[in-house]
Order: structure tokens, then C-alpha cells, then sequence
């Protein structure tokens, strides 16, 4: 097990090398910060004392050994804009991302592991045709599209609901949390569904094919022949099978909804870090791009190795690094 | 009135499949008795209705299919009619069923001691230590090693031998009245089938419990059996003791399986064939399934055989039974 982690962590730190000079070229390319940031009117000296201040004077691998010197003393640059540190700009948004993706993964779960088990058991009946068939308008309504109509429909049109911010929050270990007062969860309902529709879809349909799959199975068959109740040939036979799928996947999505809640955080003026993303790339605050995608690359990779160790958990014939005999 | 009934008593039972392509008839109306203490075996070629016949005695016939006709009486009491939660109170615990490949029965991600306490508790409310007592010392009894360590393995950690025992374990654990075993030594060597054979009419003989053993191997059913129905596209073709039939078949299509078992006695002679093959239940010929096949058929064969009883105790669905010379045997 522990030959297995640190053999991945080698992996993690290579993949984090690539990405750094692949991004920061990128993001080199998509054009000169100094054209939104300087005020027009000011002359060519204040013009390159900016440039050499911002270090914008030095060739593109200057610029980038010194990002990742930095980088390795746990520094992703300065924001050109807010004149601050990148990584505490975005530590600050971060956790309001975090809570809205940790909304969303919930309500996928906890509306698509049932409707995905329905769909399955009844395939043919009204619920299931029903639920197969709402799954598909989650895959294919465009995400800000059904944002925007949640809001018309549940802000303006019933007013049930707010349309955007945070609310009131609590903090918890200092970090300003949404979903512990009842102000607060109003606010977060409507964005988390929103984020939730398409990893709902996809839980369903992954639950769905997994049930179809276990039900022919002869063990399915024998748990019946042994006289177990349905509820427990279903809860724990079938689920405990369908479940490893739809947790691989599930984790790997989940890096995918903080990475792109961007859409919605941007519909629901939601004050997390895909809304800075959003506002950083308009005035092409390099810096926050940079550790903004960085961040992103480490959080994926942090993800997939959890997901690797919850799957073994879950299924014992994948016990990390048990090399058997 | 006297006599107690026997354990099961399944007669004319059909079961059939309504597929697009028209109805299966995979069980037509095959009707026989199994008294306790005995073992039935019930032989056939693949896609003869032997499984079909097992999971309608457990009442666990997968749509399309379902029984249509017959009565299932176990112990007296008809299987067919009952509502689902008594038969799923008698499944497991009165009436338990081994299935053929033991590499797919066993749950791949539950403990074998999950999977075993899991049975005893469904149908009795005992504590868990006294369930898990009861599965090591059942495990014990089928011959794994060490049970109480082996509890705790997950199933791939076991051969297919050692699945196949705890699948009988676990089918032994709530002492049933009824055992039902489809081919369940089919995919194990032949070492192996012998040790499974063994135990398994040991145990038989300690508790008294009927068995059906569904196979296609006639080897296995003369060492085991002391009844036997051959069946052939959902119908039982020839029933009777074991070694009068095996001895003396009556029936065409039971001559030809016992001739297509190679022997020593016939060493160097060409083995014997069924010529042709099963046919599709789609497409049944007409009156005698097996006419399409048989050397015997003539115009008679268009118009169903009843079953006929040429010798007491003996049964044969055909025209032109071999009637056995009784002074010869």
C-alpha cells in the first residue's frame, strides 16, 4: 500500500510539472495584461516601470523559472490587480466553491441513486420511461440555460427562493460556511441544483446499468433462493455492486464540478473561485489564472488517488499493492 | 389419510415463456414425487426445462416466463398458489437450491460469513454469534478447512471446489426439507465432484432431507440416485427406479443417452450418437418431440404419446416403448 502511494505521488508530481509549463504558456499567449491595466494616458516611463515592477520585461522562460521557484516555496505569484498574494486570493473563494460543489454532488446522490435503482428494477414501467426520460433533458439542457429558468421560475416568478449570493454564514474553524443557516441554504438550493442536474443524470444512468447488470447475476438469483427479503437483496447485494462504478465515477466528476462551476457560480453570482476565474481572465490577471488552473491540477489528482483508495474499500478484490501469490 | 404426504408432489406443471418470438414451452406438464430421504435425479440434454423445472419449484421463474398450470404440493401445501412472502418464507429454509456455476452464486463483494449469517437470519430470529456458530460449524461439516478463519474470506479467495461447498453450505445451513442442485458439480474436476458427491449423501443420509439432482451426466445419477425422470424439450420422456431404467430403457431417447456415455464394455466400438440435435422450443416438431430424431417414428408419432406405464413403477411417454423382457431381466 504504501510502495503504491508513493509511486502514485511521483506520478502526481510530474503531472503537476507538465501542466505548469503547458498552462503558463497558455496563458502567456492569450494576450499582454499591460494594455487593461495601465492607464491609457500614461507615459512611456510609468509604462515600463509597470512592466519591469510586474516583471513583464523578462523573456518567457525567465518569467517561468521564477513562477516555479516560487511555486516550490508554496508562492503562485502576485495578482496583478488586487496586489495580493494569488493562492490567498483564491484560498479565500475557495471554500464557497467547495460548499456549492459539496451541494451538488449531494442532491446528484441523493436523487440519483433512487431514481437510478427505479429505473432499473421498472424498466418498463411509466416511473422508470419517466425518470430515463428527465435524465436526458439533465444531459443536454445547457447548464446557464437552466440556471437562468430556475431563477425566473423559483426567484421571480414564485419568489420562493433567492437568486444569488451566499446569505447569511457561519463560520466553522473560520471558514464562512452557507448551509448551516436557514438563510443560507436557501441561497445554496437553487445553484446546487443547477450543478447537481448533470451529475444527477449521469448517476442515474450509471445506477440504471449497473442494476440491469446485477440483476441477471446468479448471485442475485441465489440471494432470492435463500429467502432474503427484497429490500435486502436490492440494499445490500445489488447496491453493493453498482455502487463501485458509480463511485469511480462520482469522484472523478467531482474535481469536474469544482473545476466548472464557473457556469454557474457565474449565473448565480455565486462568490466562489470560478467566478474569479471568470473576472481574472476579463482583466488577464495572469497570476490567478495560473494558480487558479494549478490548483484545479492538484485537486484532480488528490481526488483520483482518494477515489483509488475508497474503490478498494469498496471491492475487496482490488486491495492496493496486495500482490497475491 | 395415514401416510404423511411426500415431500413434493409436482404435477402437470407447466411453465412457459410469452417472448416476442411466441411461446416457450419450457416446462410442459411433467408431473413427479419425491418422498424424503430420496434423491431424484432429473436428466437431460441442455435446454430440456431441468433448470426451468427447479426454479419453478422455488417459485423464482424470471419474467417472461411463469407457471401456467400444475400444482407444486410441498408437503402438502401447493407452491404454486402461494402468496410471495409465505414462499419466500420457505425458500432458503425449507426448500434450498444449489446452482450450477459456483465461480457466479456467491456474492463477489460480501463476506462468505455475511452471505452465510445473512441466510440463517432471514428465516429464524437468532443473534448474530449464534448464526455465525451455526455457519463455521456448517462450514466444518461440508469439509473446509480452519471455517472459523475462512468465514472472513471474500469469495474469490476460494477455488471453484471450495465456492461449491460453501454454496452447499449455505443451502444445508437451515436444515431443509428439500434440496434442489442444478449440475452443481458440472464445473468442478472430476477429484473434486467425487469429494462433493460424497458429502453431499453423507449429509443426506444424517438428515433425512429429499434431494432433486438436476445434471446431464448419467455417471453422477447412477452413483446418487434412487429415482430418475429424463427429460427431453420440457416434457419428462421416461420415469423409474434407477436401475431399472438405466438397465432397461424403455424409451428411445433414454437408450440413446445411456448409449452415448462411453464404456469399457463397448471399448473399440463407435459410440453411439442421437442423430441430430435439440431441437429449438420455438419450433417443436409436432406430436413426439423427439420424432424428428428417433429411429422408431413413424405417422403414429404426429399425435402426442400419452404416458403409458409398461411395468408397475415404470412410466414412458412413447408409442413404441422397449418393453422389457421380464423374464430376461
Amino acid at each position: 500500500m504504501l510502495v503504491v502511494l508513493i509511486r502514485r505521488l511521483m506520478q502526481s508530481v510530474v503531472v503537476l510539472l507538465i501542466m505548469s509549463v503547458i498552462v503558463f504558456v497558455g496563458v502567456y499567449a492569450i494576450g499582454n495584461p499591460i494594455d487593461i491595466l495601465i492607464n491609457p494616458e500614461a507615459d512611456i516611463a510609468e509604462r515600463e516601470a509597470a512592466v519591469a515592477r510586474l516583471g513583464l520585461d523578462r523573456s518567457l522562460w525567465e518569467q517561468y523559472f521564477r513562477f516555479l521557484s516560487g511555486a516550490l516555496q508554496g508562492d503562485l505569484g502576485h495578482s496583478f490587480v488586487h496586489n495580493e498574494p494569488a493562492l490567498t486570493i483564491i484560498l479565500q473563494r475557495l471554500p464557497a466553491t467547495l460548499e456549492l460543489a459539496a451541494g451538488a454532488m449531494f442532491l446528484a446522490i441523493l436523487i440519483g441513486i433512487p431514481a437510478g435503482l427505479i429505473a432499473g428494477l421498472k424498466p418498463h414501467s411509466r416511473l422508470g420511461k419517466g425518470i430515463m426520460a428527465g435524465s436526458i433533458l439533465g444531459f443536454s439542457l445547457p447548464t446557464f440555460w437552466v440556471g437562468l429558468m430556475l431563477i425566473m421560475v423559483f426567484a421571480v416568478y414564485l419568489g420562493w427562493l433567492p437568486a444569488s449570493g451566499r446569505g447569511d454564514t457561519v463560520d466553522v474553524f473560520g471558514v464562512p460556511v452557507s448551509f448551516l443557516t436557514p438563510d443560507g441554504i436557501s441561497h445554496l438550493f437553487l445553484p446546487a441544483l443547477n450543478l447537481a442536474l448533470f451529475k444527477m443524470s449521469l448517476v442515474i444512468r450509471l445506477t440504471r446499468a449497473g442494476t440491469r447488470e446485477v440483476l441477471l447475476q446468479d448471485y442475485v438469483k441465489f440471494a432470492r433462493a435463500k429467502g432474503l427479503s427484497e429490500s435486502r437483496v436490492i440494499g445490500v447485494h445489488v447496491l453493493k455492486n453498482i455502487l463501485i462504478p458509480v463511485v469511480t465515477i462520482l469522484g472523478l466528476e467531482l474535481g469536474s464540478v469544482i473545476a466548472f462551476a464557473v457556469v454557474t457560480e457565474t449565473v448565480f453570482a455565486w462568490p466562489g473561485i470560478g467566478k474569479l476565474l471568470i473576472d481574472s481572465i476579463a482583466l488577464l490577471d495572469r497570476p490567478i489564472v495560473v494558480a487558479y488552473l494549478m490548483l484545479t491540477v492538484f485537486m484532480f489528482i488528490l481526488i483520483n488517488l482518494v477515489v483509488d483508495i475508497l474503490y478498494s474499500l469498496l471491492d475487496p478484490r482490488v486491495r492496493l499493492g496486495e500482490a497475491k501469490a | 389419510m395415514s401416510a404423511p404426504p411426500p415431500t413434493l408432489q409436482v404435477e402437470n406443471l407447466r411453465t412457459h415463456f410469452f417472448t416476442k418470438a411466441g411461446v416457450i414451452k419450457a416446462v410442459d406438464d411433467v408431473s413427479f414425487t419425491v418422498d424424503r430421504g430420496q434423491v431424484l435425479g432429473l436428466v437431460g440434454e441442455s435446454g430440456s426445462g431441468k433448470t426451468v423445472t427447479g426454479f419453478s419449484i422455488l417459485g423464482l421463474v424470471d419474467p417472461p416466463g411463469r407457471i401456467t398450470d400444475g400444482r407444486i404440493l410441498f408437503k402438502g401445501e401447493d407452491l404454486a398458489t402461494l402468496p410471495p412472502a409465505r414462499l419466500r418464507s420457505l425458500r432458503g429454509a425449507r426448500i434450498a437450491m444449489i446452482f450450477q456455476d459456483p465461480m457466479m452464486t456467491l456474492n463477489p463483494v460480501l463476506r462468505i460469513d455475511t452471505q452465510m449469517i445473512e441466510a440463517v437470519r432471514a428465516h429464524e430470529s437468532v443473534d448474530w454469534a449464534t448464526a455465525r456458530e451455526r455457519a463455521r460449524d456448517t462450514l466444518g461439516m461440508v469439509g473446509i478447512p480452519s471455517p472459523d478463519e475462512r468465514l472472513k474470506a471474500y469469495p474469490h479467495q476460494f477455488s471453484g471446489g471450495m465456492r461449491q461447498r460453501v454454496a452447499i453450505a449455505i443451502a444445508l445451513i437451515n436444515k431443509p426439507d428439500l434440496i434442489i442442485a442444478d449440475e452443481p458439480t458440472t464445473a468442478l474436476d472430476v477429484t473434486i465432484q467425487g469429494q462433493i458427491l460424497f458429502e453431499m449423501q453423507k449429509l443426506l443420509r444424517q438428515t433425512g432431507t429429499a434431494l432433486i439432482w438436476i445434471t446431464h451426466d448419467l455417471t453422477v445419477v447412477a452413483g446418487l440416485a434412487d429415482r430418475i425422470c429424463v427429460m427431453y424439450a420440457g416434457r419428462i420422456v421416461e420415469s423409474g427406479p434407477i436401475d431399472g431404467v438405466l438397465d432397461q430403457p424403455a424409451h428411445p431417447y433414454t437408450q440413446g443417452l445411456i448409449g452415448s456415455v462411453p464404456s469399457r464394455n463397448k471399448r473399440g466400438a463407435p459410440l453411439q450418437q442421437i442423430p441430430g440435435m435439440t431441437p429449438s422450443l420455438l419450433k417443436l416438431p409436432r406430436g413426439c418431440a423427439f420424432r424428428t430424431r428417433c429411429p422408431r417414428a413413424d405417422a403414429t408419432c404426429h399425435a402426442e404419446p400419452e404416458i403409458t406405464t409398461p411395468l408397475p413403477d415404470r412410466a414412458v411417454r412413447c408409442y413404441f416403448p422397449t418393453l422389457p423382457d421380464r423374464e430376461a431381466a
